[in-house]
């Protein structure tokens, strides 16, 4: 499975896409992820790759090859969707955070990004995974809160997710998450 | 047990695993985190040096001394480290010595693309270059035993890529290295002429040995399939090409310099067609067809950038995968100065007061981007000081008072003292601003000589900017909280106008920091106070957005800072309003 983590520096990709790692660790399958550091963290766009099967070579999805993009932002996933592969999943949070050329005016955040993307050949989810995050308690569980979805939208068992969050997620976090991880997961969207 | 690592973390695994008691290393993106993950190992002494040559001269006193010694650097380090390097080259080693060192093609977060195999062949120092996290451990465990076995300092190269990949790992035990016995050698290790000359020899015949061995070596596979396409290739390119070409062959040069030529030779003779497939630079095609072969390389391929499979194949297969795409141009999201930061309310002064800025390498190099635009040139690590002493001594007294150099802490212990030292020494008047935020943020919160603490989390003595300055001959030293923009205003006006070298160190703890003590509720706008002027935007704060009518504050990403209260004049922004 392919999957890229599309989101602005801070949203907490990282540990998505840790949880992911383990996840897929733990069902036996190589594994290889692509993260970014330093630099780029600074709230800038951030992208991640997240492979596991029997076997992987390359740490980076092609384009055009994702099974799933999960944007913890909208423009992000948008600005990466040339990754996903046709017919693939869009998992989207519904928060938009302003880039700094927007902040200043120098340029526009996209209108009707959601109607615009549902024209292309791909199957997309939205989730208010920043509301979700804060019903659970904190708002910077909203990467988990995403997960929730992801993993609603997989062959692989819950309980295999919630084992790999508290495999990753530091002990004083795990409530808060696990409870995002459940409001995405059984999100009625 | 196998864990997933990153390339980094399995770089300072396999230093562990080979008996490694000494690592030194500077933060440099993407190198840091091989040091961060050195420090957990309680067997291996570690340290944050103040820059890569001196990292590189401790690593070589602790070879000579007999440890096995790690020394990591991100690849313009290694040009800090160039004198050490290339003296070193000579003499050889008497511990294994190995300098790990990770490029950055794409220029994610560097000032350049520069090839470290170059340095090999410059220095005549061998090269091994891991394609994933398991080879990085296992690499520079056998880079240990070839630098003993030839008497050589080893170059391990890695890149972005695979320093923060993560993949699995097999965990070895830790070897039981022995002290070897102190090298006391004048005749090996004094590089003056009579010697050196000697040692020139030497490495030449070493370099004749290393041939004869990249031929046999292990570190160099050759996987015949279909011999109509042969690939040849090195480091992370080697599993992007796997994905595009499935059943060519290939021959995988895990020792990137010297090359086995007979081996290329051999490779090229049983393939019909063969590329070269070389991130960065054609080092390996230029060496192969300088032997008479015919290789296709750079002719198709990008020297620019990073490879990926989709590069790859669309460079030599010609085609690409269907891929969606929207019609429409993204608004750009570049690094900025986080909310709260405290370099935010000094470039404002500085941009207010139209200084011209000679600015250095870290986070606050992000202030010479729009809103703030408050820096004039960023060159290497550093540089800030030299060249605001340059400007003065190219446009005289007068240019001095409006210009500043600005540096950061970590920054300044790394090679910005030499130049206030030569400031002072030769009478310039320049202002030198340390923005001092203790730790080395940029890289991810390393330590530094000023923050008061070591690589290990223990207390170190805390370098005093103060102290320092003054006993260089600065009279005029000042230090300022760095959110008092209006006292920032004040000192940096008085500091330039006078005809004498002066110090300002703006101080207050990086807000990502643990050590911060600076988060709050987050602000918010009251009522309908707000009358949409837009002054608080020329901070660039990213938590402060425009709606069209009124300004908002982004509650997930402000840390109550405050300092946008001290821009607005309608007392529109509150803590806890709403």
């Amino acid at each position: 499975m392919d999957i890229i983590i599309a989101a602005v520096g801070g949203q907490g990709a990282l540990l998505a896409s840790k949880v992911l790692g383990r996840l897929a660790q733990n069902k036996g399958l190589d594994v290889k992820m692509s993260e970014v550091h330093g630099m780029a963290q600074r709230g800038g766009s951030v992208i991640t790759h997240v492979r596991f099967a029997e076997e992987v070579n390359s740490p980076l999805i092609e384009e055009g090859s994702a099974d799933v993009v999960l944007a913890l932002e909208m423009l992000e996933g948008a600005r990466y969707i040339s990754y996903l592969k046709p017919g693939g999943k869009l998992i989207t949070n519904t928060q938009k955070i302003d880039p700094m050329s927007v902040i200043i005016g120098q340029q526009e955040y996209p209108a009707e990004l959601k109607e615009q993307l549902s024209q292309l050949d791909l199957e997309i989810i939205t989730e208010d995974a920043l509301g979700l995050a804060k019903e659970a308690g904190n708002m910077k569980a909203a990467n988990i809160a995403l997960m929730g979805v992801l993993a609603k939208n997989t062959e692989i068992e819950k309980e295999e997710w919630l084992t790999a969050i508290k495999e990753i997620v530091p002990e004083k976090f795990q409530e808060v998450n696990i409870t995002a991880f459940e409001l995405g997961f059984n999100s009625e969207v | 047990m196998r864990k997933l690592m990153l390339g980094n973390e399995a770089i300072a695994r396999g230093a562990y695993e080979a008996g490694a008691t000494v690592a030194t290393a500077y933060p440099g993106t993407p190198s840091t985190e091989i040091t961060e993950n050195v420090a957990r190992y309680e067997e291996i002494d570690t340290e944050w040096s103040v820059n890569e040559k001196v990292a590189l001269e401790v690593g070589i006193g602790s070879s000579i001394a007999g440890a096995r010694t790690l020394v990591s650097m991100k690849h313009v380090g290694l040009n800090v480290a160039a004198d050490p390097l290339m003296s070193v080259s000579y003499p050889g080693v008497n511990a294994g010595l190995v300098i790990a060192v990770a490029d950055d093609p794409s220029q994610h977060s560097s000032q350049n693309e520069q090839d470290t195999r170059y340095y090999g062949r410059f220095g005549k120092i061998p090269v091994l270059e891991p394609a994933d996290s398991q080879e990085c451990k296992d690499f520079v465990k056998k880079a240990f035993k070839l630098s003993e076995d030839f008497d050589t300092p080893v170059i391990v190269r890695i890149n972005t890529r695979i320093s923060h990949s993560r993949g699995l790992v097999e965990l070895e035990d830790r070897i039981d290295f022995e002290l070897k016995e102190y090298d006391q050698n004048p005749n090996k290790y004094i590089v003056a002429p009579a010697v050196a000359k000697k040692r020139r020899v030497v490495a030449e015949e070493r370099l004749a040995k290393l041939k004869e061995f990249a031929e046999d070596s292990e570190l160099n596979q050759v996987e015949y399939d279909k011999k109509d396409v042969g690939i040849i290739t090195s480091g992370v390119a080697y599993h992007h090409s796997k994905e595009v070409f499935e059943d060519a062959s290939f021959l995988k040069l895990g020792l990137s310099y010297p090359l086995p030529q007979k081996m290329i030779e051999d490779f090229v003779n049983q393939c019909e067609t063969v590329y070269v497939i070389e991130e960065l630079e054609p080092i390996f095609e230029e060496q192969i067809k300088s032997w008479g072969l015919e290789v296709i390389g750079k002719d198709v391929l990008p020297t620019i950038g990073e490879l990926n499979p989709a590069i790859i194949r669309e460079a030599v297969l010609g085609n690409t995968k269907e891929k969606l795409e929207l019609e429409q141009e993204f608004p750009i999201r570049p690094a900025v100065l986080c909310p709260g930061c405290h370099h935010r309310g000094v470039f404002y002064i500085l941009k207010k007061l139209k200084l011209h800025v000679s600015g250095d390498i870290g986070c606050y190099t992000l202030g010479a981007f729009p809103p703030l635009q408050a820096m004039d040139t960023c060159i290497c690590m550093g540089a800030s000081v030299g060249m605001a002493f340059g400007f003065e001594k190219a446009r005289g007294k007068e240019f001095a008072k409006k210009s500043v150099a600005v540096i950061g802490d970590s920054t300044f212990w790394h090679t910005g003292v030499n130049g206030l030292i030569d400031l002072v020494y030769n009478q310039g008047n320049t202002t030198v601003i340390i923005l001092d935020n203790s730790t080395t943020a940029m890289t991810g919160h390393q330590e530094n000589p000023s923050t008061g603490y070591n690589v290990k989390g223990g207390k170190a003595p805390n370098i005093s900017f103060e102290k320092l300055g003054k006993s260089i001959g600065i009279e005029r030293v000042r230090t300022i909280d760095a959110y008092e923009i209006d006292e920032v205003e004040r000192i940096v006006k008085e500091e330039t106008a006078t005809e004498e070298p002066s110090l300002i160190i703006t101080k207050k703890p990086c807000v990502l920091h643990k050590r911060a003590d600076v988060i709050n509720d987050p602000l918010n706008i009251e009522g309908d106070l707000c009358t949409g002027c837009k002054k608080c935007l020329d901070i660039g704060c990213p938590a402060i957005s425009f709606t069209g009518e009124t300004v908002k504050i982004n509650e997930t990403l402000c840390v109550g800072c405050e300092l946008c209260t001290e821009m607005c004049n309608f007392d529109a922004i509150k803590k806890g309003a709403n």
